[in-house]
């Protein structure tokens, strides 16, 4: 017997008419990251409402054509919630059905952006991104695991990521490198 | 793969877990993996072990569950929250597939929830409801607790919000109860994520006051002006979801809406539209119309629909406004937009038109500007087919000739077929005009297409008699029997050869429609199954009654009521009755349900005691009725032939049966039983169980082909009703029958009305009744009714009197 699928949302209506969806930590169906062309970079679906490639390919033009002329950073579509940033040329999405809260999926995406501009030193765009991917496929599932928000702290998520050389221990550093981080999260905590 | 694990490099290991988890639902073997996974869960690397137990976790099932146990729960509790974190999260994706293990890791759950990791709380929570989901006490014990003791991270007020709330729907709690003062106290937590779940939950609530809401309203109309657009979004949306339902709570925030008109992000923007729309006046309207329109063109299609949606249900609300908001339509219609969009706008465009009599004309016209461009042949064909209802009894029918012609020589087939027969209808009811459309349709005689011409030749032979009659029955009102009845019988004719030509009286009739129910303003994902065409409910009927070998010789099934409930709702036996009326017979289908568990019934049988001449003929008992399982038993009554008109009767109704005890977790019945009664409701018959109703488009066409052989008219005082609205709906409701013409509708100010009505009366004979109505302290009525069949005339006076 294999382990568990992707696990989808469990949804009940009430007979009465009014749909009520049941109280669940699945939240988020799908992480997106695309490219100036609408290209898919990454992307991890996390539950059935897309099922095969091409309907996802196809989803994903949609969405991509409604939202990367304006700059706002939600929308409905096809019945979904989606909540986006763009960055110089890269667009994230982070979907979640209509019912979901809309700020917790505001928070997965922040969390995402952060982390990931800081596994890259600010320079969140399409090349480095591309030379990172490692670092991108172990972010993405340090923050969502089959639906359910994992961490919503960047640091925590850059800190469990740990990629080469970025996470030396306290005891080897020099005194300026200790300062220097010291700062970074003085900085990143303020900022939030 | 066991090669990989060996190497030192965290990255490389990491991304080894990652492949481990994707290739989980193709690879077979997994026990080499399994043990290094082991390994790596328990070992010292932190880094390591989260997602090692995650990947470990996805490729197990439940023996394997059960040996690594040990380790799963040491991971609960552990105090590196990340291993807590991804212990609990697999947990839970495993309470699908085993749950009896899983469950008796709650303790260790319960105390990983009291942790102070805001994440580790979330997920322990999460669990724990999941674990308890079905225990109704054990979830509310647990929410008690939590809400004492108070947690630090905002996802688990979320969630414990919703659990709250949904505690609350389930045990229907008043809004006294401690729970709704949670949510409500968790309208000032200081974390935004947290308000904004506990507004959207008390806004969802049913049964919710304007009181209670007005915290959570106040609340919404601070996020409407937040900087962060998410927040705005959804701050409007809930306030749109408020607004369907109170539109009075909304008022105080149409300043804040109104400034959202103009929100950069467009779906905002037309949420604080259309909530505007709903809760706004008669002189605010133009005003944001205007607004509207200015960007319509920007917002997806599915929030156009939405758009037109609201305008829908303005257009109802201020009837007044039809020509603003026409126009506006209309200029919607012409721009560029998918089918579900103009089909929206064309529904509201029509439904003005019903509703809203000045304004057919202009109506009328937009439509046909529209289809003179419209590449959807729906739609086309739905505007032709309401062209040539309406269109002949506007004061210048002519003028419509011109488009549904110009159909006829442009577009496709299906269109050109539609045209046809729009043509026809208004040759059938203007004579001035008969001569042009005969020209017309000899055109169409030559069209290239079977169906068109057809059509064309057969209304062409119609209208060529020129009799009334012939019209109403071929043009007009067209065939109203179900078709995969009408199937049936042709089949059946065809089996067994017969002197006699094929009676159409022996098909059972097509069921009137019901009217569209209003559809949910939130855009929906679009289904991807295609609907399929269910038989219709009379067709099932007739299946099952012609399955039993006693109702073999009743004939074919006329009408089968509503279920009437005979018990209350929490009774012991559950019995509700349909009825099923045949051509001189009637069966009675009871639906039993035995709710007591620790009993088995058999030989179920309603005894029926008449109040009239009907006579019972047979039973056919349910033979036997489990726990919880419905069964069906019947009862054939042969009605009273002597006196035709004495058609309602009420039956005392008595359920008897045989009675074994029996032990409520096996099922075993003991060996011996009693036999018991139960008494039932009342059963009514009235005249509505004799008429089937159905809609005739063209009532006065029908009037006249019936003929006035079987006419009788009489004048009733009705003292005990005050207005003519409740007078239409007694007698709608009491005759079963179909009102036509919108004439269930009474105009407001108005002493004097008349009602049509049509049906058909068991046997097979058209029956339509035509009633004057007049307020003059008190309502005086006077019932014209008609028939084929004297007996059906005497019976409606006779009930009605």
């Amino acid at each position: 017997m294999r382990g568990p699928e992707c696990v989808g949302a469990p949804f009940e209506a009430v007979a009465a008419g009014q749909p009520f969806y049941e109280p669940s930590l699945y939240t988020v169906k799908a992480v997106l990251i695309l490219d100036n062309d609408g290209e898919r970079l990454y992307a991890k679906y996390y539950d059935e409402t897309y099922p095969t490639v091409k309907e996802q390919k196809a989803f994903e033009k949609n969405i991509f054509n409604k939202t990367h002329r304006t700059d706002s950073e939600i929308a409905l579509l096809e019945g979904l919630t989606v909540v986006y940033k763009s960055n110089i040329d890269l667009y994230f999405y982070v979907i979640g059905s209509s019912h979901e809260n809309e700020l917790m999926l505001m928070s997965v995406l922040n969390c995402l952006f952060d982390s990931l501009s800081q596994m890259l030193r600010k320079n969140v765009e399409k090349r480095a991104l591309l030379e990172n991917m490692e670092g991108l496929f172990l972010a993405v599932d340090e923050i969502v695991d089959g639906g359910v928000i994992l961490e919503s702290d960047p640091l925590q998520v850059v800190h469990r990521v740990a990629l080469r050389g970025d996470d030396v221990p306290l005891t080897e550093q020099t005194v300026t490198q200790v300062l220097q981080s010291a700062k970074e999260q003085i900085k990143w905590s303020l900022l939030r | 793969m066991t090669r990989l694990f060996q190497s030192n490099d965290q990255t490389l290991r990491r991304m080894c877990y990652l492949t481990i988890k994707e290739m989980a639902n193709i690879s077979e073997d997994v026990i080499i993996v399994t043990s290094s996974l082991t390994k790596d869960m328990t070992g010292k690397e932190d880094v390591y072990r989260g997602p090692a137990i995650r990947a470990l976790c996805r490729i197990t099932d439940t023996t394997m569950l059960q040996a690594i146990e040990r380790y799963m729960k040491q991971a609960i509790v552990d105090k590196v929250p990340s291993v807590s974190s991804s212990a609990l999260v697999s947990s839970l994706h495993m309470v699908r597939m085993s749950y009896d293990v899983v469950k008796r890791w709650v303790n260790e759950a319960q105390e990983a929830a009291s942790s102070d990791n805001i994440m580790v709380q979330y997920h322990a929570l999460g669990l724990l409801y999941h674990l308890r989901k079905n225990d109704r006490l054990a979830v509310s014990k647990m929410l008690n607790k939590f809400t004492k003791s108070g947690l630090k991270s905002p996802f688990a007020y979320c969630m414990l919000i919703r659990i709250a709330s949904r505690l609350l729907e389930e045990t229907e709690g008043g809004h006294d109860s401690p729970l709704f003062d949670f949510i409500e106290s968790c309208l000032r937590n200081k974390h935004e994520m947290v308000v904004y779940e506990a507004a959207s939950a008390i806004v969802h609530m049913p049964n919710c006051t304007a009181r209670e809401l007005a915290p959570a309203v106040s609340v919404l109309q601070l996020f409407c002006s937040s900087p962060k657009a998410a927040l705005r979004y959804a701050a409007v949306r809930t306030l749109n979801k408020v607004a369907m339902k109170h539109p009075s709570a909304v008022t105080a925030c149409n300043l804040d809406l109104e400034n959202l008109i103009t929100d950069s992000n467009r779906s905002i923007a037309t949420l604080a539209i259309t909530t505007l729309l709903k809760t706004g006046s008669e002189s605010s309207v133009d005003r944001l119309m205007k607004q509207i329109s200015s960007f319509v063109s920007e917002i997806s299609d599915e929030f156009k629909v939405v758009v037109v949606q609201a305008i829908s249900a303005l257009c109802q609300k201020y009837p007044r406004k039809h020509s603003v908001m026409m126009n506006f339509l209309s200029n919607m219609l012409r721009d560029d937009g998918g089918f579900e969009y103009k089909r929206a706008i064309v529904d509201c465009i029509i439904s003005i038109i019903e509703e809203n009599p000045e304004s057919k004309e202009t109506g009328l016209a937009h439509l046909c500007e529209f289809i003179e461009d419209c590449e959807h042949t729906v739609l086309a064909t739905k505007i032709l087919h309401l062209l040539g209802r309406e269109g002949p009894r506007t004061p210048s029918p002519s003028k419509y000739i011109r488009f549904i012609f110009n159909r006829v020589v442009l577009e496709s087939e299906a269109v050109r077929a539609a045209a046809v027969s729009a043509l026809a209808k208004f040759g059938a009811q203007n004579d001035d005009l008969l001569p042009s459309v005969l020209v017309l349709m000899q055109r169409c005689m030559m069209d290239s297409d079977d169906e068109v011409r057809d059509r064309a030749t057969f209304y062409m032979n119609v209208l060529q008699q020129k009799q009334k009659a012939l019209n109403a029955a071929y043009i007009f009102n067209g065939l109203s029997v179900s078709v995969p009845g009408l199937e049936k019988s042709l089949h059946q004719y065809t089996l067994e050869p017969s002197e006699k030509p094929f009676d159409m009286k022996t098909v059972p009739l097509a069921t009137t429609t019901v009217s569209e129910q209003k559809t949910e303003l939130a855009p929906v994902a679009s289904s991807k199954l295609p609907e399929k065409l269910a038989p219709s409910r009379q067709d099932i009927y007739q299946e099952q009654l012609a399955a039993i070998p006693e109702f073999q010789g009743l004939g074919p099934l006329f009408k089968s009521s509503e279920p009437v409930q005979l018990t209350e709702a929490e009774t012991e036996y559950v019995v509700r009755c349909i009825k099923h009326t045949f051509a001189s017979h009637m069966v009675f289908q009871f639906d039993c349900t035995n709710t007591l568990n620790d009993q088995l019934l058999q030989k179920v049988v309603v005894q029926m005691e008449p109040s009239e001449a009907y006579e019972i003929v047979q039973y056919v008992p349910a033979a036997s009725l489990p726990y919880s399982q419905p069964g069906s038993c019947y009862s054939l009554v042969r009605l009273p032939e002597d006196d035709p008109t004495a058609v309602s009767c009420t039956f005392s109704c008595t359920m008897k049966y045989l009675v074994r005890d029996c032990d409520p977790n096996t099922g075993e019945p003991d060996d011996d039983g009693y036999d018991d009664e139960y008494v039932l409701e009342d059963l009514e018959v009235t005249v509505a169980d004799h008429i089937q109703k159905v809609l005739k488009p063209n009532f006065a066409a029908a009037w006249e082909e019936v003929g006035d052989e079987f006419e009788k008219e009489e004048t009733f005082a009705l003292a005990s009703v005050r207005t003519l609205e409740e007078a239409v709906n007694n007698i709608v409701s009491f005759l079963g029958m179909q009102p036509c013409e919108r004439s269930d509708k009474v105009p407001e100010n108005k002493n004097s009305h008349i009602l049509f009505l049509a049906g058909v009366f068991r046997g097979g004979h058209d029956v339509l009744v035509r009633s004057r109505l007049a307020l003059a302290d008190g309502v005086t009525m006077q019932v014209t009714v008609r028939s084929g069949e004297e007996t059906a005339v005497d019976v409606i006076l006779a009930s009605v009197g």
